[in-house]
């Protein structure tokens, strides 16, 4: 029984050693300046749990066969404990977790305390059940407001905005797909309309919540032109799974010109 | 308080008829086995819910025979339909979380060897103790009963977060009657948690013999002590979480739903309210109540380790320090629940260093069990296999948890089966190895015979979850077949093996039991046997 | 006992965090003046409290008399306070402030309703005992009941009193 479970455990851990050395599953591409260094910190944190998980499994399968009572009269140790082998991996402990809370502390810093520079492109993200609808400013720059009583899903005035009455609305774009130029920082305003909506795009790392009556900047430098998928990764209803659009990366003229060709559509 | 106890100690007499006996009853072991019971069945159900949600996932257009009478609409002809995948999704969390693991190893297993451990003859307030388990059992057949309407159960998720819940039936199927029925469970569910947690730790401070100091207590009179803590101060925010939602449910207020929102191009009447304090009450419970599920577990793992190595446990003290521990610290950590959901990045920052503090006493618990298996002389009990199994998983599912504890890192991973997995491995299969731990060690006190140790079985149920049948097959089996276990048949320390199997309704014969060691005297040199049980009034001189 | 309170100071602890947040967030909070039978119904709470102490100082002293006497008037004056809650809800209702009107309304409706509640579980206790204070003998079981009755009474009280700072300061 000993060796059935030493061996049991032991194969659970060279198994997922091996998955992950051998890259069975691996992160997908990263196309932002910010994404590297989150990759840099999962790696790590990839290689310190990755040692204890090695360390604590073979030593439990070592321990149960080395100890399993084979008959021979031998008694067990009789301990209650060794107070500075507890406080060395407890301090141990404190110091790698306490170590990688500050490491990663700089990156969050870097996206989130500091803002968008401002020659970012902004545009506003809604989210609804179960659709994404993208607003560029237009020449202008300005962003009009909305209007609740406004909002028509049939007529294609999804986000409300006023075109006659509000002259920041004028020349506003709406889009159904997400284009970027690349190499450019992009500010996004996520608004959600009716339930909360998740903003994700694995490729550029980024992941934040699109809560009804916020609104939630987040910024980004795309570095590869491409397309990828944006996905709704928050619980939003029946259409949840279904809910996605497209970030297209594109060289700054062909986004010219595709800017060009969506205000024609307007 | 102390002397409101007063009515437990002097009930010498058994009920007579089966509803005193059985249903009604103010016995703290039937209340221990009425709540083992009701999460068995919750497990039943999770289980094959889990299954659907499986099948639908691989094979979108499969015919269950049989649910579309269960719910003709959510699944017309036992097809299910995507948005029943997120009912039936709902209701497996809910049953696990709740009805499972709030409920087994703390309520089943606590009831009936809190009092037995620590040489009591019942719990604190048998009357409150029944009231708890009825409560509860009302809880679970409210959410139960939200298969029987129309539109099925609520399609939320556990964690129903608003507006998805606030806004009513235009937000989707389920979020009608399904999701006011939701609410009214859960808030019933945290009266009976309440009730339950006052009772534990009235007991375990109040109703400890003659000699059990608390530093001599079994650990899991620990684990129970401080999850009945955490219980009682989490279960209350949760309760008032609910009615808030009720309240914009069905009362018009606007607690949790912000204004202008355009439901199905339905102008929604709230105004102002905000769908983050319904995740800040929602969390504040939420990561406690992880603890609670987890906790018992630890426990039972601690006390089983030591007992089938036998050897003390390593480090008595601060495994008892490291349960407070983590029970203090995981009100503080919530937030780690709410990276990304729009709160302040600065709290983001002051949460994720409160999470990876909480590694370090997970790391204590983790060495010291190890140091307990070190230099032991190991019994396979099937109770000391998946208490090895509990330790190896604890690790795993943990150490994913620190990944999850960086918010750059959750950045990327929230709410992708990377968390599925990591409250998966801690939960769906530690936290459950820690009851069928439990299950195999009590076992032949709880009812007369031993449970038959089949290998077979107890591989496989480290492989796949249906053999979990061979596991109820075995447990009813044994239940009616079984032969009469002896008073003592693991050479235990701790009181409750002092006492026939099953113990006499009164416990300890109306005597009270004196206490003179700690719960984890093993293999003491110069002992007569290799272990010495805890009221036993031999002196230990080795230390 | 003490245990239970701190279930219900953390339900309470709750509510609190939700009004501040709520207000905070919000555009929408208009205040709602209290009705101003509120401060009639405090000192007449506050005085339960007192006759409530009398009660249980004459027990201790062995005056089952004067006994009953106090738990009547704690209860009369319980029900009184009740009762003018109720009417302060009635007075809100008449200038047209319901329980959805506006968030500070929800949270006065529910942190009253809650409070009310509790005092309810209260009077049950005072209602136990007045039933079998005919029958009391100064054993320690009913002692003990009395005892957890004041104890719990007494907190209702100042949960009152705090609640009453929070509505009029935030409200
Ligand atoms: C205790 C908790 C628990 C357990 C045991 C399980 C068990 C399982 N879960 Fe569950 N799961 C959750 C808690 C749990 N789950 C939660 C909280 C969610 C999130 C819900 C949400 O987002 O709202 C979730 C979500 C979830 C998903 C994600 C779906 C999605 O996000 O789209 C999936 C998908 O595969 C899944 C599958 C399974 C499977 C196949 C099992 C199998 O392991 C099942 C096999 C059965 C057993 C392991 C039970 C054996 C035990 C006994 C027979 C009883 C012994 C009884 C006593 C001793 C009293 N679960
Ligand atoms: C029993 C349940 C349980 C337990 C014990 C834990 C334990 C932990 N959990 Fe988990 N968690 C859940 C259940 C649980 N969790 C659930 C249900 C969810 C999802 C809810 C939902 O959204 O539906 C979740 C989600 C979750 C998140 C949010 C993820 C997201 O939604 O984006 C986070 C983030 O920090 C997290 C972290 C942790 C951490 C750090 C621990 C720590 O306590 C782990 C500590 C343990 C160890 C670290 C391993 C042992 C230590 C060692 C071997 C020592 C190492 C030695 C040296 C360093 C020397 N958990
Ligand atoms: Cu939108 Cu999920
Ligand atoms: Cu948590």
């Amino acid at each position: 029984m000993a060796l059935a479970i030493a061996v049991v455990v032991a194969l659970i851990t060279v198994i997922s050693v091996a998955i992950v050395v051998l890259k069975v599953w691996w992160m997908p591409l990263d196309i932002s300046t910010h994404g590297p260094a989150i990759d840099h910190q999962m790696n790590l944190t990839l290689i310190f749990t990755g040692i204890i998980f090695i360390l604590a499994q073979l030593g439990l399968a070592w321990f149960v066969w080395k100890y399993r009572d084979r008959g021979d009269g031998r008694k067990a140790i009789y301990s209650h404990g060794h107070g500075m082998l507890e406080a060395t991996w407890t301090a141990m402990a404190a110091v790698l977790f306490i170590g990688l809370n500050l490491m990663g502390y700089r990156m969050w810093a870097e996206m989130y305390f500091r803002g968008a520079p401002p020659d970012a492109l902004r545009v506003q993200v809604l989210g609804q059940q179960f659709a994404w609808y993208f607003r560029y400013p237009g020449p202008d720059g300005q962003f009009g407001p909305t209007h609740v009583e406004k909002v028509n899903d049939a007529s294609g005035n999804f986000y409300g905005i006023d075109r006659e009455r509000d002259p920041g609305s004028k020349d506003d774009i709406v889009t159904a797909t997400l284009a970027v130029p690349v190499n450019r920082p992009v500010e996004l305003v996520l608004l959600a309309k009716d339930v909360t909506h998740d903003f994700y795009v694995r490729e550029l790392r980024i992941q934040q919540d699109m809560v009804p009556g916020m609104q939630i900047p987040v910024h980004f430098t795309a570095t590869k032109t491409g397309r990828f998928e944006i996905a709704c990764n928050q619980l939003c209803g029946l259409g949840h799974y279904k809910m996605r659009a497209f970030l297209e990366v594109m060289s700054e003229e062909d986004f010219q010109k595709w800017l060009q060709n969506m205000a024609a559509q307007q | 308080m102390a002397e409101l106890h007063a009515e437990a100690v002097h009930r010498h007499e058994a009920p007579k008829g089966f509803i005193w006996k059985y249903v009604f009853s103010l016995d703290h072991k039937v209340i221990g086995k009425q709540y083992y019971f009701l999460a068995l069945l919750a497990v039943v159900v999770g289980m094959v819910l889990s299954w659907l949600i499986r099948v639908r996932m691989v094979w979108p257009s499969a015919r269950i025979p049989g649910l579309d009478k269960l719910s003709p609409v959510g699944a017309p002809g036992g097809v299910m339909t995507p948005e029943y995948y997120l009912s039936l999704l709902t209701l497996h969390g809910t049953l696990m979380i709740f009805f499972v693991l709030t409920t087994a190893p703390q309520s089943g297993f606590g009831n009936y060897f809190l009092p037995l451990q620590i040489g009591a003859e019942d719990m604190a307030f048998p009357r409150l103790n029944m009231l708890s388990f009825w409560t509860t059992f009302v809880g679970l057949a409210v959410l139960l009963s939200t298969f029987f309407v129309t539109d099925g159960p609520p399609i939320s998720g556990w964690t129903a977060y608003p507006p998805l819940s606030a806004v009513g039936s235009a937000a989707g199927p389920g979020e009608g009657l399904g999701q006011d029925l939701w609410v009214i469970s859960i808030a019933i569910f945290c009266i009976g948690a309440l009730l339950g947690a006052l009772n534990f730790i009235a007991t375990t401070l109040d109703l400890r013999t003659r000699g059990m100091k608390l530093m001599r207590m079994p650990l899991t009179c620990w684990a129970w002590f401080v999850t009945a803590v955490l219980g009682l101060l989490s279960f209350a925010v949760l309760f008032g979480a609910c009615v808030l939602l009720l309240l914009d449910r069905v009362g018009g207020t606007s607690f949790f739903t912000p204004g202008g929102l355009i439901v199905s191009d339905k102008i929604i009447p709230h105004t102002g309210g905000s769908p983050l304090l319904w995740q800040h009450l929602f969390w504040f419970f939420g990561h406690p109540e992880v603890y609670i599920a987890i906790l018992p577990g630890m426990g039972i793992t601690s006390h089983i380790l030591s007992c089938f190595s036998r050897k003390p446990i390593f480090g008595y003290k601060v495994m008892a320090a490291s349960l407070m521990t983590i029970g203090f610290l995981s009100f503080t950590v919530w937030g780690h629940h709410m990276f990304v959901s729009g709160m302040s990045p600065y709290s983001g920052f002051t949460f994720s260093i409160f999470t990876m503090a909480i590694g370090v006493p997970s790391a204590i618990k983790t060495f010291n069990w190890l140091g307990t298996l070190w230099g032991g002389k190991l019994r396979f009990t099937s109770a000391m296999l998946f208490s090895i199994g509990f330790v190896s998983l604890f690790v795993t599912g943990g150490l994913s948890g620190i990944f999850l504890a960086q918010p750059a890192v959750d950045s990327y991973l929230h709410a992708t089966y990377f968390v599925v997995g990591h409250f998966h491995m801690v939960m769906g299969v530690a936290a459950i190895f820690g009851m069928f731990a439990g299950t195999y060690f009590w076992f032949p006190k709880i009812l007369k015979p031993l449970i038959p140790v089949h290998e077979f079985m107890t591989i496989s149920a480290l492989i796949t979850g249906a053999a979990q049948f061979i596991f109820l097959f075995n447990l009813f089996w044994s239940m009616f077949k079984g032969e009469k276990a002896s008073t003592n048949p693991w050479e235990a320390t701790s009181l409750e093996w002092t006492v026939p199997s099953p113990p006499p309704f009164d416990n300890f014969g109306g005597k009270h039991p004196v206490v003179y060691h700690g719960a984890y005297e093993y293999g003491v040199p110069g002992a007569e046997k290799d272990y010495i049980m805890q009221d036993s009034p031999v002196k230990i001189t080795a230390s | 006992m003490l245990m239970g309170l701190a279930a219900i100071v953390m339900l309470f602890a709750a509510f609190t965090s939700a009004m501040v947040v709520r207000r905070g967030v919000s555009s929408d909070w208009v205040s709602t003046p209290l009705p101003r039978i509120l401060y009639l119904n405090t000192l007449i709470l506050l005085a339960s409290s007192l006759t409530l102490e009398l009660s249980r100082r004459s027990l201790r002293a062995g005056r089952g008399d004067r006994f009953s006497g106090g738990l009547y008037a704690t209860l009369g004056l319980g029900l009184a306070f009740v009762a003018g809650q109720l009417t302060a809800w009635r007075e809100l209702a008449t200038r047209g402030v319901y329980l959805a009107s506006n968030p500070s309304s929800s949270f006065f409706y529910l942190l009253t309703a809650t409070h009310g509640v509790h005092l309810l579980g209260g009077m049950a206790a005072l209602f136990y005992l007045v039933f079998s204070a005919g029958r009391i003998v100064l054993e320690p079981k009913t002692l003990a009941v009395v005892e957890v009755t004041a104890i719990y009474w007494h907190f209702m009280d100042g949960l009152w009193i705090y609640l009453l700072l929070l509505l009029m300061t935030r409200l």
